[in-house]
């Protein structure tokens, strides 16, 4: 017999050390040089960015018009289609009245001035948002850098986990091939479309403050401050400035996945 | 050895039979189709990284950029060379290769790989491919089918 049981022992735990330890060595002598061969990336400078994007909705200065301009702001930014019928439908911004959007705090006997008025309604970004801790393969992720709650269409299995989990309708399912109900000549080339059987919503326009523009909802409804979008986390910043100055509520706050959108109701004598 | 000759009439029956088809094909491959480019690639001369490593593995590289952007939140790609290209299949690649059914589809077809890209990805309008080219013809079936136009 060449090797006897301690040498082989000897011989075995020397070449585990050897192993082991020859990565770190590598990297003290010559460091970076094993992972020359990785590409780079990296984020457009003009980018906005933000530690907890959200959203402020002023509902006395919304009106019919600025609704409309909002919808179809994110709908043709999106190529979401449009599909006649509750059960189909495909929407990423949209309206409810009152007693849908908030429904703890209807009592039957709402303001007068709140009946019949469109709510705009998205997405909320929860900062513990259920779509995410439901999906299976992690399609439905949030992004640590700014919490905008994402959907990688690439990988959604259209298993509609997360359209059970989230208390606010939020996510809608493509039944069909999305293109058939989009003009194909009129599409934004910018951005893709969706294919049968995935789920989809609102993404804070994730692609637009890529690059350095504020999300097309809040860009549609101009100046008229019934939209404010701005980083929650940042108590410098104008929303948080609103925030401050007014009274503001949350859609389903009790149920504490910490919704990113807040509201902002006055009684009717508050205001002009 | 016993029946001699009916085993080897035997095996050279098998050998012909199970050549046959090799034989019988040789030399009629359909030769790898050229991918061919459109006036703005050739306009810019060079791809985003080396002909040899996009011909490879553009598909990992899109795979990359796919989770880099999605996932990462990351857009700019920094070329080997230096140079920065936004991570964009639809805005990036196919504003020089605009051509997909002469570019892409060429060697797909011939590879017989279908990536779904293009089941969300928008296609370029194919500009200056005359209507008599198939790549043409078999995009406006295909329209016509899926869109019902």
């Amino acid at each position: 017999m060449g090797v006897n049981r301690r040498e082989f022992l000897k011989l075995a735990g020397l070449s585990a050390l050897a192993g082991l330890g020859a990565n770190s060595a590598w990297e003290l002598l010559a460091p970076g040089s094993l992972d020359a061969a990785e590409q780079k990336f990296g984020a457009f400078e003009q980018a906005l960015t933000g530690s907890r994007w959200g959203m402020i909705v002023d509902m006395e200065k919304f009106n019919d018009e600025l609704i409309r301009a909002a919808i179809d702001a994110c709908h043709s930014t999106h190529n979401v289609p449009h599909i006649e019928g509750i059960k189909e439908e495909v929407k990423w911004i949209w309206t409810e009245p009152f007693q849908n959007v908030f429904p703890e705090t209807e009592h039957g006997y709402l303001t007068e001035h709140l009946e019949d008025v469109p709510f705009i309604v998205l997405c909320n970004h929860c900062f513990n948002p259920p779509c995410v801790r439901v999906c299976p393969t992690k399609a439905t992720f949030k992004r640590k850098k700014d919490g905008i709650v994402m959907m990688d269409m690439h990988r959604c299995i259209g298993c509609r986990y997360c359209m059970a989990a989230c208390p606010f309708g939020a996510r809608s399912f493509n039944f069909s091939d999305p293109r058939k109900h989009l003009d194909m000549d009129k599409v934004n080339p910018d951005y893709p479309t969706r294919s049968k059987g995935v789920v989809e919503k609102c993404n804070f326009c994730a692609e637009r403050l890529a690059v350095g523009k504020i999300p097309a909802c809040v860009e549609a409804i101009g100046d008229s401050g019934a939209l404010a979008f701005g980083d929650v986390g940042n108590a410098e910043s104008e929303v948080r400035e609103i925030l401050r100055d007014n009274y503001t509520i949350r859609r389903r706050a009790q149920l504490g996945t910490q919704p990113n959108v807040y509201y902002i109701i006055r009684s009717r004598g508050s205001h002009a | 050895m016993y029946d001699k000759t009916k085993i080897i009439v035997g095996i050279i029956i098998f050998v012909a039979l199970f050549t046959f088809p090799f034989l019988y094909n040789s030399g009629k491959a359909t030769p790898a189709p050229v991918p061919e480019l459109s006036d703005v690639a050739k306009a810019a001369g060079k791809c985003i990284e080396s002909k040899e490593y996009m011909k490879s593995s553009h598909m990992e590289l899109l795979n990359t950029w796919r989770t880099e952007v999605v996932r990462n939140g990351e857009r700019v790609f920094h070329a080997s060379d230096g140079k920065q290209y936004n991570m964009s299949l639809q805005n990036t690649c196919m504003e020089c290769h605009a051509n997909k059914t002469r570019f892409c589809d060429q060697c797909h077809n011939y590879a017989d790989v279908n990536p779904y890209c293009w089941d969300c990805h928008l296609v370029p309008k194919e500009r200056g491919l005359p209507s008599t080219s198939i790549g043409a013809k078999i995009q406006t079936l295909v329209e016509e089918k899926e869109y019902g136009r």
